[in-house]
This record gives structure tokens, C-alpha cells and sequence, in this order.
């Protein structure tokens, strides 16, 4: 591990990030793990592995019910959190924070709670055409249930949103605008600002999907002005089970609550339920509590490691990757924009991804192949599926070379 | 030998390259008298297959179809193997072939043939599905299946 040696510098301590997290260390196949399957999940550190661990030992309880010493801590660290990820997206108030199951649940409360009130028939949700399923299929069975449209702005061929054709399809039937921060299959960019710009221009309200986004950008909800941003925890870090719906407040404080039941509620008899205040109303039943402190760990712990260190770190390493693999005959990569995260999405030339992946893990090196659920992204440039590594800080230029001496095994081998 | 120390090349054994290069049958026959097709959704492999029988014989057979290597390979070394079979030893072989692909049973290896080549994905637990697509779709064939086949 000499080369990872050579990585070290003053501002980004790589040795010592990745000694923070357990999994890494380990081999696959007896070959060392080379993890870079991060935009599908992050490994976690050891930070949240601990606060797990402390919670369910001696902390655990139910929150907001009980008078007694426990219930009374597990409050107070759930609230801790809440109050950590309102920092971290810099809202301007707690009661703007929901805890849901994930991104995906993030955005059907949005299309449930938000959308389906507003829209009629002939009304139009606009997306981009680099979504994940998850922020298509909700709009598309709100669509089927309302006469409402979905409309889609195309990419071009680096995998970049046409901001013009996009505006060109903002009408006076947009009842929202729902696009990705990040895109998951080729880690694109998306110019988020200019789009809240040109849709609130025209009182559009905007949700921004940010499950890719949280890990590698400083994300600022006030800065950027959007209506709500949606993630998921496991892919910043922290535990699977646990994500966040940003909302501005005076719109959640409008919507009517998405699941009902314990904890949601201010009075209830048989003829009237009282809901409520910010955020419980969209929290219905006990929560996953030690999500959330795993959640609040996770973002202490990034935020220490140093956001933009880390993004620097992986910009290092995506022009690394992409110059390695860009040298390999027979591989066109997928998704070149000029603003995109550490994704290295590609195809090679007669071979299936399938059997590049399953070359690729017994090499110990782990990588997502297949549709990376954006079909419609696969479609745009005409290949069934891909191989995509996605990196995290805690990667390194040498697990970049494993990758592409990885690859030119695969070649090798159905080389006939 | 041990599953764990099965490797890569004991999965993508030269026969099973040549095959998915240069897959046999690969065409479609004109006028089949059953045909079905076969999906994987988890990773979108598609495969049409063609059958005429002659007295509940297999006379020809042929796949069309997107893939990846075991697929097409598994694809063409079937098509060859069943040829002149009945229905019947078709069933027969394909429920050895399973066994032998998820290591199940071993027994039946010598009456494989060709199709011995995958026994390494005993090891590869992930792939059985990409070999196994296409005999579920000859059997939906054989049986008329009218529906595409998924193998979830």
C-alpha cells in the first residue's frame, strides 16, 4: 500500500480516514476489498457504528412519550440530531426537518401531501431525463391517478440537462419542477441553482433530489432557495432506514400530514383529531430512533473529515480515473459532464458489464453493473447497462489503478 | 474442490468464451412452431427462443436475444444439446443442468456433455440466473407458455 502512502498530504489525511472505517480492511476473494460501489451505499465509520452501539446499550427508549430518565436521553439525542441536519443543510429551522425511511420517502410524501392536492388533469410535473426510478415512478403513478403530465427535459450527449430546453418546457400547467442534485448513474451535475431560479421566476415550486448529493457537495437549502431537498442517510455514512425531507416551512405547515397515527397527533377523541406542530406531523409512530443519532453521528463525523477536503480529494481522484480509463482501448465511458462527481460510469467494447463485474469482484474490487435504476438514462445512450465505479473520500489512486488493471484482465479474458 | 476457491477461470472456461463470441443458432427461425421469450429484470437480459419439433422431437432451435456472457454462451450450448430430443429428455436435462449450476447435485454430469462447462458457477451464485434464463424460456416454449418468462 505504498502508493496510498504517497496520497497523504497536509490538508487530507487519506491513511487516516480510511482507518476510520472497519469494513474497508478486509479482503474479498483474498484480494484486498477495493470498495467503489458508493453512490448505490457509503461504508460506515466507526464514529456511527459507535453511537449504534451506545444507543441501543444504554440510551435506548422510546422518544417525546415518557417522564423517565431514559426516554428523556433518547429525546433529546433524537433532537440533537435534528437540529445537526439542519446545520448541515443550513435550514433555517428545525420544525423544516422530517425524518422519513429515505430519499424514495421523501419524495412520496412530496407527491402525496404536496403534489396531489395541487394538480388536475392536464397539469405537469416536470423531471429531467437523468432521473433515478425513484423520482419518475411517483410523478408517473400521480400522473395515472390525476390526468396530470409528465413531462421530461432531455441530456446531451456528456449527460448534461439543456437548461434551455428544460426552461422551454416550464409552462403555466408546471405545478412542480423535481429534478436530481447529482445524477446516480453518472454522477452529472445538475445546475440546480439555475433551475430554482427559472422556475421560481415563474412561481414554479422546486423538489431537488439529493440522495447523491449530500456525500460530495456542501448542500445550502437557503442558499439554493428550493422548496424541498430530499436524501438518504446511508449514502452520506450514516444507517440505512433513515432519510430527510427538507420543506419550507410555510409550505409543510399547508399539507396535510402523510401517514397518521401516534406521535402526529395533539388531541384525539372519536370525532376529531387535533395534528400535530412541526415537524411531528409528518411523523407518524415511533421513528427509527437510532437512525436518526446514527444519522447525526455520521454528519459530525463527515463534517469533521472536511466536506470540501473531501470533495477536493475526489475531484483529485475522478481526473485520476478518468485519465486511466480513458487510455484503455475499447471503453467509452458514460456521462462526461463538465460538473460531475467522482462517477465512472462505462461500457467496454463486446462485453457484457455483467461479466466485467463478476471479472471485477474477484478481483475484490466492487462495482455496481446493470441500469443502476435509470433506465431511461441507459436508453438516452443506447446500452442495456453499465459498469459504474463510484468513489467515496476514503478511496485512493491506487484502488483507481486496481480498478484498470481489473479491467484489462476482463479484456484479456474474452479476448479470443 | 471447495466453492471458495473456485476461480474466474473456472467460470468463463474457453468453451463458454467461444460460445458467447461466437454463439451457434443465433438466428431466427422463419415460421417456428413455438417460440417464447425469456426477460431477467433485475438485469434486463432478453432472449427470444425458437423450437420445431418433428414427432416431439426437437428438429431445430434457435435464440435471439441481448446478453451477457453466460447468457449467450449457456444460449448456444443449449440450443446445440437439445437437438434430436424429446421433450421429455429436454426436461431431463435441463433439471440436471440446474442442479449442476447451483451445485446442487452433481450426479447427472456425465450425461451434460457440452453443458459440464458450467459447473463453475457453482461458485458464482449472482450468475445462475443469466444460464438459466434461456432453458426456462425453451421450457415455456415447449409448453406454450403464452406470456414473456421472468425468471423473478
Amino acid at each position: 500500500m505504498s502508493a496510498l502512502r504517497a496520497v497523504k498530504s497536509a490538508e487530507f489525511d487519506l491513511l487516516g480516514v480510511r482507518r476510520d472505517f472497519p469494513a474497508l480492511h478486509q479482503k474479498v476473494h483474498g484480494k484486498p476489498l477495493v470498495y467503489l460501489d458508493n453512490a448505490a451505499t457509503t461504508q460506515k465509520p466507526k464514529a456511527v457504528i459507535d453511537a449504534l452501539n451506545q444507543f441501543y446499550k444504554l440510551d435506548y427508549s422510546n422518544v417525546h412519550r415518557a417522564v423517565h430518565a431514559l426516554s428523556d436521553r433518547a429525546t433529546k439525542a433524537y433532537e440533537a440530531a435534528r437540529t445537526r441536519v439542519k446545520e448541515f443543510i443550513n435550514a433555517r429551522s428545525q420544525r423544516e426537518i422530517i425524518f422519513v425511511r429515505g430519499a424514495t420517502e421523501a419524495i412520496n410524501l412530496v407527491m402525496n401531501s404536496f403534489a396531489r392536492p395541487r394538480v388536475k388533469a392536464g397539469s405537469e410535473i416536470l423531471i429531467s431525463a437523468l432521473e433515478h426510478h425513484s423520482n419518475i415512478v411517483p410523478w408517473q403513478l400521480l400522473a395515472e391517478q390525476t390526468g396530470a403530465r409528465l413531462v421530461v427535459a432531455p441530456i446531451n450527449d456528456a449527460g448534461e440537462l439543456i437548461l434551455e430546453e428544460f426552461e422551454q418546457r416550464l409552462s403555466p400547467q408546471t405545478a412542480l419542477v423535481a429534478v436530481a442534485h447529482i445524477s446516480n448513474a453518472l454522477g452529472t451535475v445538475m445546475p440546480v441553482n439555475e433551475i430554482v431560479q427559472r422556475a421560481h421566476a415563474r412561481n414554479i415550486p422546486v423538489l431537488i433530489d439529493g440522495a447523491q448529493a449530500v456525500a460530495h457537495r456542501r448542500v445550502n437549502v437557503s442558499e439554493l432557495d428550493c422548496d424541498f431537498y430530499a436524501f438518504s442517510g446511508h449514502k452520506i455514512f450514516g444507517p440505512t432506514g433513515i432519510g430527510v425531507l427538507y420543506g419550507r416551512e410555510d409550505l409543510l405547515d399547508e399539507m396535510p400530514p402523510y401517514q397518521a397515527g401516534g406521535d402526529m397527533i395533539r388531541s384525539v377523541t372519536f370525532e376529531k383529531t387535533t395534528f400535530n406542530e412541526l415537524p411531528y406531523k409528518f411523523e407518524a409512530g415511533t421513528p427509527h430512533i437510532a437512525g436518526v443519532i446514527g444519522l447525526g453521528a455520521a454528519l459530525d463525523y463527515f463534517s469533521q473529515v472536511g466536506i470540501d477536503r473531501a470533495a477536493a480529494h475526489e475531484a483529485e481522484l475522478l481526473a485520476y480515473g478518468t485519465e486511466l480509463l480513458t487510455a484503455i482501448p475499447g471503453l467509452r465511458l458514460i456521462g462526461t459532464a463538465r460538473e460531475k462527481v467522482s462517477v465512472l460510469s462505462f461500457v467496454l467494447e463486446g462485453i457484457h458489464p455483467h461479466d466485467v463485474g463478476t471479472v471485477l469482484d474477484h478481483d475484490g474490487i466492487a462495482v455496481r453493473t446493470g441500469h443502476h435504476c435509470a433506465q431511461p438514462v441507459m436508453d438516452r445512450f443506447g446500452v442495456p447497462a453499465t459498469t459504474r465505479a463510484s468513489l467515496a473520500f476514503y478511496n485512493s489512486k491506487a484502488e483507481l489503478d486496481a480498478l484498470a488493471n481489473g479491467i484489462r484482465r476482463v479484456q484479456k479474458l474474452f479476448a479470443l | 474442490m471447495n466453492i471458495d476457491d473456485l476461480e474466474i477461470a473456472d467460470l468463463y472456461q474457453e468453451l463458454i468464451v467461444d460460445h458467447s463470441r461466437r454463439p451457434r443458432n443465433f438466428r431466427r427461425l422463419e415460421l417456428p412452431a413455438y417460440q417464447a421469450e425469456g426477460f431477467n429484470p433485475l438485469c434486463g437480459d432478453r432472449v427470444k427462443v425458437y423450437v420445431d419439433l418433428d414427432n416431439g422431437v426437437v428438429r431445430d432451435i434457435s435464440f435471439e436475444g441481448e446478453g451477457c456472457a453466460i447468457s449467450k454462451a449457456s444460449a448456444s450450448l443449449m440450443t446445440e444439446s437439445v437437438k434430436g430430443k424429446t421433450k421429455a429428455e429436454v426436461e431431463k436435462l435441463f433439471s440436471r443442468f440446474r442442479d449442476l449450476a447451483t451445485g446442487k447435485n452433481d450426479a447427472g454430469r456425465a450425461s451434460l456433455g457440452k453443458l459440464a462447462a458450467f459447473a463453475g458457477l457453482r461458485g458464482f451464485p449472482a450468475r445462475v440466473k443469466c444460464a438459466t434464463l434461456v432453458w426456462h424460456t425453451l421450457h415455456a416454449a415447449l409448453e406454450q407458455t403464452p406470456d414473456v418468462v421472468s425468471t423473478e
